[in-house]
């Protein structure tokens, strides 16, 4: 289904929303991505076509922005800030527990499908290292104050949220 | 000491409409918008000495006079980019006191004679975008956002527009061309967006916390204002402190307030009986500033204004004071800010891009012991090669600790290389 089939509405509010149609291009990208977690090359080329853009013109947006992504992963992205402040506060070891608890090196997606580690850039929760973000989709979700333990617990709440949802 | 931005801290409930104007909220708004000509606001922030909070300090008022009044509309967009690391200020206030930051946002469009304000917020803020939507939302149901405000014909509308991931979105010309739906890339400068910029109409670009300053200059008056803080720095500053300290967090307090009462009053002081090694006070970028036992009172006694952390041989920034303990090694930490502006390096400069990328690889061999003195000169080599050659500042931020670390930390260099 296309993207005006599925999201008529808010596609709609969308393109009102700005003067010029091009900067409808990075909330309709969060949009293709909300259901798959990525934008497909259908998604890209509607986008293209709405908006008077050539889709390679929509996969340079995908590609420069780290939020777009164009490859499936788990079903949920945990996304740790391995930055600076953080580290100075435990999270290159926080990032490393996690990562062998899961079974998983950064990047990579646990068996079942459900989660995929990043180690990315500055979350400005310095204050509340170690933290992360979870993406889901369109949804980024922030966890601050973070011990294994919880951590845990949370991955265990993801994979029962998105077992029901498969 | 009584907050002015983290108010949150001080009036419960501040982040409802209701709570916020009974306490005080929108009366500025209504004021200037009933009583004041937009020059007398402009004229009043100018008085008032209020500098960019997002990190150049440059004088608010003054920016917004550059807007020429034979081009419009004009526009006015907020940089809520927040992405430098060690910086989380702009977060608390929108997230607590989000009625006094957006009447700072409609009192700049006031004063610029902007009908629309965008309000661009980094992707991860996604949370806080939807929070600030509703907040707009119940703005606009109140009659303090729409057609004809207060009876008077001026109309204002407000948009939320969120990022997707890209700190070089914080840089001014970079934040446009994302709104106007392009890869986050600096535009060539001149011309200079208070001429030509968002959709190539006179635009003013303002941080958060800058914003969020208004209603109290517009309430209370610049004489006021000018009680707290220094001559050149005057008024209250959200310090974000983060590192090797007891208690991180948000510190509201007057420019020029010393390292000292931020780091030991404020932030309760060094962990584990350790020592401070070195300061980044603005954030990533920063040059190091230097601790030890010779530098520390001179250091520590340094008002934390834009004027005096230079002479201790940095910059305030946005005041995102990042502490390192003795118990770390510079190869470390400049192998921690160059992996970030390598993969925040929007790719438009080569000596931006491709310095970027050997910095790390040299910092990185360096790091894992397999360096070697050539290593060391050619790594400044390098970092001198990308300093003052690029289009926007993120080239010489990603050099300043990387240089700063080489001159004034050289044994931490000295004993991980070869001869």
């Amino acid at each position: 289904m296309s993207l005006t089939e599925k999201y008529n509405e808010e596609v709609k509010a969308i393109l009102a929303k700005y003067p010029n149609k091009r900067s409808a291009v990075m909330p309709l990208l969060y949009l293709a991505q909300r259901e798959g977690g990525f934008v497909t090359k259908e998604s890209m080329a509607e986008i293209g076509a709405m908006l008077g853009m050539e889709t390679t013109e929509v996969a340079a947006i995908v590609g420069f922005y780290s939020l777009y992504h164009d490859e499936q992963a788990g079903k949920y992205r945990m996304q740790v800030c391995a930055d600076l402040p953080c580290a100075l506060r435990g999270a290159d070891k926080f990032l490393e527990t996690l990562c062998s608890n899961l079974g998983v090196k950064v990047g990579e997606t646990t068996s079942d499908g459900m989660i995929t580690v990043e180690s990315v850039m500055c979350l400005a929760g310095c204050d509340r290292a170690p933290m992360f973000q979870v993406q889901d989709g369109d949804v980024v979700t922030y966890h601050e104050n973070m011990t294994i333990d919880k951590t845990m617990e949370l991955v265990e709440a993801l994979r029962a949220a998105g077992k029901e949802v498969k | 000491m009584e907050h002015y931005l983290l108010r949150h801290r001080d009036v419960a409930n501040i982040h409802k409409l209701d709570v916020y104007r009974a306490n005080g909220g929108f009366d500025a708004l209504k004021k200037a918008v009933t009583s004041m000509q937009p020059q007398q606001i402009i004229d009043e922030v100018k008085t008032s000495g209020l500098r960019g909070r997002g990190g150049a300090g440059f004088p608010t008022g003054v920016k917004w006079s550059f807007l020429p009044n034979n081009s419009w509309p004009h526009y006015v967009v907020c940089n809520a980019d927040e992405s430098e690391p060690g910086t989380f200020k702009d977060r608390e206030i929108m997230e607590k006191n989000p009625f006094q930051f957006l009447e700072g946002v409609a009192l700049a469009c006031y004063a610029v004679g902007a009908n629309e304000g965008y309000i661009y917020l980094r992707g991860e803020f996604f949370g806080i975008r939807n929070f600030l939507d509703e907040c707009i939302a119940e703005m606009e149901a109140a009659g303090l956002l729409g057609d004809k405000l207060f009876g008077t014909n001026y109309s204002l509308r407000l948009k939320t527009h969120l990022g997707a991931g890209a700190y070089i979105c914080g840089e001014e010309t970079a934040l446009l061309e994302s709104i106007e739906g392009k890869r986050g890339q600096p535009r060539v400068r001149p011309p200079f967006p208070a001429v030509v910029g968002l959709y190539g109409k006179p635009t003013v670009i303002n941080n958060v916390e800058t914003l969020a300053n208004l209603p109290l200059i517009v309430d209370k008056g610049a004489v006021w204002y000018r009680t707290m803080g220094t001559e050149k720095s005057p008024g209250v500053k959200v310090f974000s402190l983060s590192g090797n300290v007891v208690r991180p967090g948000n510190y509201e307090l007057p420019l020029g307030t010393t390292f000292r009462e931020l780091i030991f009053t404020h932030g309760g002081g060094i962990p584990d009986g350790r020592k401070v090694k070195g300061i980044m006070p603005a954030g990533a970028s920063s040059s190091i500033i230097r601790v030890d036992d010779t530098t520390f009172d001179t250091v520590m006694d340094t008002p934390m204004d834009y004027e005096n952390v230079q002479n201790v041989g940095s910059l305030l920034g946005s005041a995102s004071v990042i502490i390192i303990d003795d118990s770390h090694d510079m190869d470390w930490v400049i192998n921690k800010t160059v992996h970030f502006f390598k993969h925040e390096s929007c790719g438009k400069c080569t000596p931006c891009r491709d310095g970027n990328y050997w910095m790390y690889h040299i910092v990185d061999r360096i790091h894992e012991g397999h360096g070697s003195q050539k290593d060391l000169a050619l790594l400044m080599s390098v970092a001198n090669q990308v300093n003052g050659k690029c289009l926007c500042a993120l080239g010489d931020f990603s050099t300043m600790a990387v240089t700063s670390a080489l001159e004034r930390f050289p044994e931490d260099f000295n004993k991980k290389v070869k001869a």
